[in-house]
């Protein structure tokens, strides 16, 4: 037991309670359905503008970016285009590696000492990190695209494509979507890293665990409603397409576990912002990523720089010329 | 240069982000409201309650299915105590057998919501047949 996650959890089963509560008891569906929502969204898109804004107005003093290859250098030495780029098409070759595939977090070692008599310290490669991690974020892509099939009408044939695949095993019906099962498995697995790895555990805060419990709690109402508790899609499409038509309704017979639902949407939005989930916006300026590493073939001059009062030699002489020449030093200038 | 090159990108992200908001503009975005058919008014009574058949009536396939094809048992006794014979499309008690209309009823619920059952590979409605 540790408070750095109890109370994270006790956070979330509160949002959960409150709105189920809050529905199923006090009948605020407007409240939970359509006043939370509608700030949760002004919130997640004014908060992440500010944010990145902010970002935008520091300073970038000099260019530290990461490099993990041959720097470019003599015609016969041969560069690593990408790892150590100098130009911008090998930068946006990094970029894209690094926000599609994760490349820096593969190569992600741990460091453990042997179990032996020398007890010694060593390095090794650890990829289930990577694993886990390409898997909830594209599994949460994908369930966050097939969601628009809900605000979306017509509904856009690109949508329908990704729906095959996703159902393609065609197990049960409604059919099992993979996306959703991924996301919280995987999602799971980043919360028992955390919790039972000694070293990882030691370093995490409460703000590291309530993104998880949020999402697995999503996951496992939304899971919940399709395949086992059941709630009237159409209903429920006609409420999305009234919220984003600015012209809201309360559908009829939905229960709480819905509101419970998108109260934890609207919470994991709302926080979103100032949250480390903001580095969804941060990867993009992320300057040991994002930059050339050029600094030997093109001056970078600081930002900061202000003009600094010179005093040359020639205003020197001209100064002490007299006092120079009367001390017998040599001067460029006589008279 | 690059202030600008982040401001492109966060006018994109609000674009997406706000995708809903804008893409639904001059549509109609009323839910659909399926026909019921002559035969299925006279018949008053789906298999299960109405809030239950709209969101249940996939498991409830799902039962039909595993029993017809499983154990061979074609008998549902529903809880409003009539019994059916359990089948998608054959037969008077049939699903389409009550619902003729398979465009004016079931399609118009599942193109608003974006499903498209793969049943109809199989299966076929009996108003194919009689044309
Ligand atoms: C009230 C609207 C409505 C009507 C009428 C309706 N359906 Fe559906 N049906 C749905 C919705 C919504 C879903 C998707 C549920 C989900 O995604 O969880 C669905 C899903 C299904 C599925 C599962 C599809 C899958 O791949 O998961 C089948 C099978 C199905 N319906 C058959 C029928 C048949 C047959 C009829 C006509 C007799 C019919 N439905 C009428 C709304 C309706
Ligand atoms: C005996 C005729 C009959 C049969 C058989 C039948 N239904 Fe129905 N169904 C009805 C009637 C009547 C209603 C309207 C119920 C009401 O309004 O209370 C209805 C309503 C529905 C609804 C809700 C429509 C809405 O407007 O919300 C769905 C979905 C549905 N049926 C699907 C099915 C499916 C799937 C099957 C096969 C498992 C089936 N029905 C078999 C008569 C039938
Ligand atoms: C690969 C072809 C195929 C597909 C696809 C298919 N079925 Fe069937 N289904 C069959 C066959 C064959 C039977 C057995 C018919 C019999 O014994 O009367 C059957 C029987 C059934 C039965 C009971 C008997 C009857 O007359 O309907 C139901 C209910 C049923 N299927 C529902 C579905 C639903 C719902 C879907 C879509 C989600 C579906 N099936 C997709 C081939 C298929
Ligand atoms: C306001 C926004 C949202 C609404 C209105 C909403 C609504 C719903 C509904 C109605 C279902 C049941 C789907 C069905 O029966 O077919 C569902 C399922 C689900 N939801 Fe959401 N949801 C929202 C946001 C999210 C987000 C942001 C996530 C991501 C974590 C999420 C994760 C899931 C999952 C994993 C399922 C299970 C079924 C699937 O894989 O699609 N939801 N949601």
């Amino acid at each position: 037991m540790n408070q750095k996650y109890m109370v994270p959890l006790a956070g979330v089963l509160l949002l959960f309670l409150l709105a189920y509560a809050g529905v199923e008891g006090a009948g605020m569906q407007w409240f939970f359905g359509i006043i939370v929502p509608y700030v949760a969204v002004i919130a997640f898109v004014g908060g992440f503008v500010r944010r990145v804004m902010g970002w935008a107005a520091s300073a970038v003093p000099f260019r530290i970016p990461t490099t993990c290859g041959q720097q470019k250098s003599l015609p016969w030495i041969k560069q690593n285009c990408i790892d150590n780029p100098d130009k911008a098409s090998g930068v946006f070759m990094r970029m894209v590696l690094e926000i599609f595939l994760f490349r820096s977090l593969f190569r992600n070692t741990k460091a453990a000492f042997n179990r032996n008599e020398k007890n010694k310290l060593t390095y090794s490669w650890e990829i289930f990190l990577w694993v886990g991690a390409l898997a909830f974020h594209y599994s949460f892509l994908v369930v966050i695209i097939r969601h628009l099939r809900f605000f979306l009408e017509p509904v856009p044939s690109c949508l329908k494509f990704l729906e095959f695949f996703d159902g393609i095993v065609q197990l049960g019906l409604p059919g099992l979507f993979i996306s959703g099962a991924v996301l919280l498995l995987a999602a799971l697995f980043l919360l028992a890293r955390r919790i039972f790895d000694a070293k990882v555990s030691y370093i995490s805060l409460a703000a590291d665990y309530f993104p998880l419990f949020l999402i697995i709690g999503i996951a496992a109402s939304g899971i919940a409603m399709r395949y086992f508790t059941k709630v009237d899609i159409i209903g429920i499409k006609s409420f999305t397409m009234g919220l984003v038509t600015f012209h809201p309704v309360i559908p009829d017979g939905v229960g709480g576990l819905f509101y419970a639902h998108i109260f934890m949407v609207s919470a994991l939005f709302a926080y979103f912002p100032v949250s480390k989930l903001m580095h969804m916006g941060g990867i993009f300026l992320s300057p040991t990523r994002n930059m050339a590493n050029n600094n030997r073939a093109k001056r970078h001059v600081n930002p900061w720089n202000y003009a600094v009062d010179i005093h040359t030699y020639e205003q020197y002489e001209d100064h002490f010329r007299e006092k120079m020449i009367d001390a017998g030093l040599p001067v460029d200038k006589k008279e | 240069m690059s202030k600008n090159a982040i401001m492109a990108g966060l006018v994109v992200f609000v674009a997406m982000a706000l995708l809903p908001f804008w893409y639904n503009i001059g549509g109609s975005s009323a839910a659909p409201e399926p026909e019921l058919s002559e035969k299925a008014k006279a018949a008053q009574k789906c298999v299960l309650d109405k809030y239950d058949m709209r969101a249940n009536h996939m498991s409830l396939l799902d039962e039909w299915r595993d029993s017809v094809v499983r154990d061979a048992d074609r008998l549902y006794e529903s809880t409003n105590g009539k019994t059916f014979q359990m089948s998608l499309s054959t037969g008077e008690e049939s699903c389409l057998g009550c619902h003729t209309d398979k465009e004016k009823f079931c399609d118009k619920c599942h193109t608003y919501a974006s499903v498209d059952p793969y049943c109809w590979e199989c299966h076929t409605t009996p108003k194919e047949i009689n044309q």
